[in-house]
């Protein structure tokens, strides 16, 4: 894969200045140490080594409000991927057998450039970066992490969307054979996202490749994965086979099997609860009480409210 | 003396199943091996341990009229004692971690959720049967004391339906307690019916 690196991340107009300027004391940092990710392969994170320990730059890396990011063994070992199973350690568990390689991307819909492309082709001239993002999940707990990849908006323009294409629809790959749990009928499989194109273009929404600067492990959606940190996690679809342009609202999975719990947009919200629990407060793993206050758009209001103006967000949930 | 002897072990394994998951948490809690949210681990584990015990004390009726081993009774209560212990543990987690000790949010808690409200509900059923547990009270309450107990039965509905509302998707273990459940209650129900039909009696009497 080809993973290139800016040499400076000009992200001060979609993160807050602090944050920004934290950013630049990484990459400087970063540079000083002469440890970039690119190297690192899958074999490097065998035996008990931590990502961190294996790079400098991220051991002291935090979020805005400083916050501090989890271990790369946290994100790696805790996580919905309902394809691997249902508890939080099966999808680190049950997905050594998954191939992220090779990997075709499915391009459809009301596009100029639709085709099956290599991943390495769809990637090609797209710059990487580190991106440091809180995830929220809807059942309460939440993280920071480091993710590498790229924005979404790179990707759309380069194959072309037309005028009349209102929202973008990804779906992940259906593999029974690799994916375990996709053999029983737990989810509608395959798994289907969605967003609206505004959303989707919007410069705080990735595809990401990978965490701590290294290729993503299967069990956090390799070799493709969506991210958008102002949504619930389950929003952000993995392992990306296809990605449709398409001018209905896309009926996403979580829609289909409890419609009475979050429809299309998914946004944090502390003020809707879930029907089975407060989204007020979450869990900061990997902490014991669930007493972090959730922030309205996890915390990134300024950069998308305007994506919602009048929008009455208690039921466009 | 056979018969001592069997109760004896049968009593043992009871007691060592029945307090293994709350050893085992509880060192691997101190042993930091519970992995990334431990009070989500400990919360399932407590209400799985709870729910499985249950059902068991109501188990033992049925399995004692089938198989005639009459010696099963002395581990119903021990059963429902151990049930009502990792539910309360249970409990004090989800007040302690998820509400952290805040009463507003238990009882918001507890109104706006129907699996929170099955769920104290079935403790709140329990908490009475626990403490008319002992020979004392069994004494004292005579026939008014199997009614009273008739609400473990009430107990493992609640919580089977707590179960069943907590589940986002995979509802393939929920689905199997509630079968287990509805068995048990069938069984009860054609035990009554037996049991209130007087030629089906009389003939028992022999």
């Amino acid at each position: 894969m080809i993973i290139r690196r800016k040499p400076d991340i000009a992200s001060s107009e979609i993160t807050p200045e602090h944050t920004y300027l934290n950013r630049r004391h990484f990459v400087k940092k970063a540079a000083a140490a002469g440890v970039l990710g690119t190297a690192l392969g899958p074999r490097a994170l065998q035996g008990k080594t931590t990502l961190q320990e294996l790079h400098p730059r991220f051991s002291s890396m935090t979020s805005e409000m400083d916050e501090p990011l989890n271990s790369y063994e946290e994100i790696t070992t805790y996580n919905n991927f309902y394809e691997f199973g249902t508890r939080k350690s099966d999808p680190a568990e049950n997905s050594g057998a998954f191939r992220p390689r090779p990997w075709k991307v499915e391009i459809g819909g009301m596009v100029n450039k639709p085709g099956q492309y290599e991943l390495d082709d769809l990637l090609s001239g797209i710059t990487m970066e580190d991106r440091v993002y809180r995830l929220r999940c809807v059942e309460a707990w939440s993280m920071v992490i480091p993710w590498y990849g790229f924005p979404l908006s790179a990707l759309i323009n380069k194959v072309e969307p037309q005028p009349g294409a209102k929202y973008i629809e990804m779906k992940t790959i259906v593999r029974p054979e690799e994916m375990t749990h996709q053999r029983f009928p737990i989810l509608d499989w395959p798994y289907i996202e969605g967003l609206r194109m505004d959303e989707a273009m919007h410069p705080l929404t990735i595809l990401a490749t990978g965490l701590y600067g290294a290729d993503l492990p299967n069990q956090n959606g390799a070799p493709l994965r969506l991210v958008v940190p102002w949504k619930y996690g389950f929003k952000g679809v993995k392992s990306i086979q296809s990605i449709r342009f398409v001018e209905e609202m896309p009926i996403n999975t979580w829609q289909v099997q409890n419609s009475h719990e979050y429809g299309f947009f998914a946004n944090v919200n502390p003020n809707v609860s879930h029907p089975r629990w407060s989204q007020a407060r979450e869990t900061r793993l990997p902490g014991f009480r669930k007493d972090f206050d959730t922030m309205m758009f996890n915390g990134y209001t300024d950069q998308v409210q305007h994506l919602y103006a009048g929008m009455d967000l208690a039921r466009w949930k | 003396m056979n018969q001592k002897r069997a109760l004896f072990a049968i009593k043992t394994i009871l007691w060592v199943s029945a307090l293994s998951p709350g050893v085992y948490l509880v060192s691997s809690l101190l042993r930091g091996s519970l992995g990334v949210n431990p009070v989500e681990k400990l919360t399932l584990w407590t209400g799985m341990t709870a729910l499985v015990l249950l059902l068991c004390s109501l188990a033992i009726t049925p399995i004692r009229r089938i198989s005639g081993w009459n010696l099963l009774i002395k581990l119903r209560r021990p059963l429902g004692l151990f049930a009502f212990f990792y539910a309360s543990a249970h409990f004090v987690i989800w007040f302690a971690f998820y509400n952290i000790f805040d009463f507003g949010y238990m009882w918001a808690d507890i109104l706006e959720r129907r699996f929170i409200t099955a769920g104290m509900a079935a403790l709140f059923v329990m908490l009475p049967l626990a403490l008319t547990s002992t020979r004392w009270a069994i004494r004292k309450l005579g026939k008014r004391w199997s009614v009273l107990h008739r609400g473990a039965y009430l107990a493992g509905i609640l919580g089977v339906l707590h179960y069943f509302w907590l589940v986002k998707a995979d509802t393939r273990l929920p689905s199997l307690f509630a079968v287990v459940l509805i068995g048990l209650l069938g069984f009860r129900a054609a035990l009554q019916s037996q049991v209130l039909q007087p030629g089906k009696r009389q003939r028992g009497r022999h």
